[in-house]
């Protein structure tokens, strides 16, 4: 593992307020580096969810801190964050979040699009990105002419076209059949391999555990253990 | 065509039933303002058609005089005061007022009478096209409109009627020429007039004063107003802003206009706000997801202020095909309904700013999404 791209360091995370106040997170710290397909794992109400989220800059932590590629988030404001997720992360979502009327190509454009690249250049990579996942047949073809499995190869395509550090997959097999799972995870493997990038998947599924180079427990709001197959336990 | 196009036009047109809500909702609030604009500036016109049409560089009008109608009276003593002045080439007397036609058929209506010799620069009727200017200075001669023959009982030039019991024969007939009172003008010659109104000889309502080229139109001003009394001499410009002061806001019917097209405004901005608010709820999970991906904040403002865009363009396109087909329709009526360029782009304007400002709700709303609701949808 190369240098941390996100680093957290004993962050608690609280959600609600008043009587409904819940530790989400109780102290985690980990760091994710590049070159490596991370999982994480953990029963429903582990905090999986939350971490994910603060990992992503999409919520902040109550206590700790978190780095990207070395820089806080402390004290960051809204846009602050969003540069950050667009600079460096990349998201995969269970349900896909395509935008319905938009083409494959688009949606993949999109992501660089809000990163200001110009059409010409956009569309050339995105297009490059769709060859990878395989998709390039179906460019112009929108989400409802899709299979889930190949609207989730378009949100990975959208996720790694801006050349993001790290992707942030939530349950990306969880509506999927083997098939389509074991071909997403491939996918998801095979971008893990640039050493430039990491990728993080949240899930419950046990037939993807073969995929990771790391897998990380997690249970009421704390990392049980942290494997790195065929490596000692961190 | 940029993303956020593309992204904006889609999801305004993807609802199409909605989308068709909004472009009604803008089109009639639109055409409400075109009417009361329309009938505001019509209106203002009007109110000085008298003025624009009068050749005078200096109006002698009674003090306190409110608008062309006042009935107030000058003595015409006053004249040969205004021809004292230096650089004065004549002072016209006119009169004017209102008084009783005889409907030949039966019974009587009112009319407005203005009177001013027709071998001076005064007041005179024009788009004059049956008969002629010159027939008016012969005795009981009055020129009317074309327009009011029905109410006047008229039929031809030549008829014959009395006006306060005096013959008036209709020896010239006009077009266009409407009273925005419903009252309809009498052209006559300025004896006739004070006759037909039974007002004394050396009574008259205005003086229209014209100076000699190149003289200091304030200074003799100034000098009018140094000689007369009981008198105020206005510009042509100021006597057309005290009357349109007086008819638009004295009376309450500007007023009226304007509250008129403020509700359109309100009720525009309204629809398209809840459009584009309920648009915007749809798609929440779409916005949230381009949040998610780090787009900034003026990316997301720039799909919905698209949105309310295309809505304005769309709306309006609609809104001006329809002024045009009632400015048309009420072209030969007592009050037209007047569209200019002008009030056709602060229309296009206000249309864009009703709908950019109905935005704002919408993109309130989606900056306040919890971003989290991507993991859990």
């Amino acid at each position: 593992m190369t240098s941390p791209v996100i680093e957290v360091t004993d962050v608690v995370k609280y959600l609600g307020d008043g009587a409904v106040r819940v530790a989400a997170l109780r102290g985690v710290s980990l760091s994710l580096g590049s070159g490596q397909l991370t999982l994480l794992m953990g029963p429903s109400g582990s905090g999986k969810t939350t971490l994910l989220s603060i990992l992503g800059c999409i919520l902040t932590p109550t206590e700790g801190t978190v780095r990207i590629r070395g820089q806080s988030t402390a004290g960051a404001r809204s846009g602050d964050l969003a540069k950050l997720r667009r600079d460096h992360i990349g998201f995969v979502f269970q349900s896909y979040h395509l935008f319905p009327t938009l083409t494959a190509l688009d949606n993949v454009r999109l992501a660089l699009d809000v990163r200001g690249v110009r059409a010409g250049p956009a569309i050339a990579k995105a297009k490059s990105v769709l060859e990878t996942v395989g998709l390039s047949h179906k460019e112009n073809a929108f989400p409802h002419e899709l299979s889930g499995g190949e609207q989730q190869r378009v949100a990975i395509a959208r996720a790694i076209v801006g050349d993001a550090s790290v992707i942030l997959a939530d349950e990306p097999t969880g509506a999927l059949d083997s098939e389509n799972g074991h071909a997403i995870m491939t996918i998801l493997s095979n971008i893990a391999k640039d050493p430039s990038r990491g990728v993080l998947v949240v899930t419950h599924d046990p037939r993807i555990i073969p995929f990771a180079d790391r897998t990380i427990h997690i249970e009421d709001g704390r990392i049980l253990d942290d494997e790195v197959p065929g490596a000692a336990i961190h | 065509m940029s993303l956020t196009f593309r992204l904006a036009s889609r999801n305004l047109f993807q609802d199409r039933l909605r989308f068709t809500a909004t472009v009604v909702g803008i089109v009639f609030s639109i055409i409400l303002v075109t009417v009361q604009m329309g009938l505001f500036l019509s209106f203002e016109r009007m109110v000085t058609t008298m003025i624009d049409h009068a050749s005078a560089d200096l109006w002698i009008v009674p003090i306190g005089t409110k608008c062309f109608e006042d009935p107030s009276l000058l003595d015409e003593t006053d004249r040969a005061h205004a021809l004292s002045v230096h650089g004065v080439t004549d002072a016209v007397p006119v009169v004017i007022g209102f008084t009783e036609w005889k409907v030949p058929s039966g019974g009587t209506t009112p009319v407005f009478i203005i009177g001013s010799n027709t071998n001076t620069a005064g007041l005179h009727p024009w788009n004059v096209v049956q008969g002629n200017l010159d027939a008016l200075s012969t005795p009981h001669a009055v020129a009317i409109d074309q327009t009011y023959f029905a109410r006047l009982g008229i039929t031809r030039i030549g008829d014959s009627t009395e006006i306060r019991d005096q013959k008036a024969q209709v020896l010239a007939i006009t077009n266009g020429i409407r009273s925005f009172t419903t009252t309809p003008y009498v052209f006559t010659a300025l004896d006739h007039a004070q006759s037909f109104m039974g007002t004394s000889r050396n009574r008259v309502s205005y003086f229209l004063v014209h100076v000699a080229p190149g003289t200091d139109i304030a200074a003799v001003r100034g000098e009018l107003l140094a000689n007369l009394s009981k008198v105020e001499v206005l510009t042509p410009d100021e006597f057309r802003t005290r009357s349109r002061a007086f008819w638009l806001l004295g009376t309450g019917a500007g007023a009226a206009l304007f509250a008129g097209a403020l509700l359109g405004v309100i009720v525009g901005t309204v629809i398209v706000a809840q459009t584009l608010y309920s648009s915007t709820k749809d798609h929440l999970s779409e916005f949230a997801t381009l949040r998610a991906m780090g787009s900034s904040g003026a990316y997301i403002h720039k799909v919905i202020i698209y949105q309310a865009l295309l809505s304005a363009v769309i709306g309006f396109f609609l809104a001006a095909c329809v002024g045009l087909v009632i400015v048309e329709a009420t072209a030969e009526t007592a009050l037209p309904i007047v569209m200019t360029p002008l009030l056709t782009l602060a229309l296009f304007l206000l249309t864009v700013l009703m709908c950019v400002a109905s935005a704002v709700a919408a993109i309130v709303q989606v900056m306040r999404i919890d971003l989290s609701r991507v993991f859990r949808q």
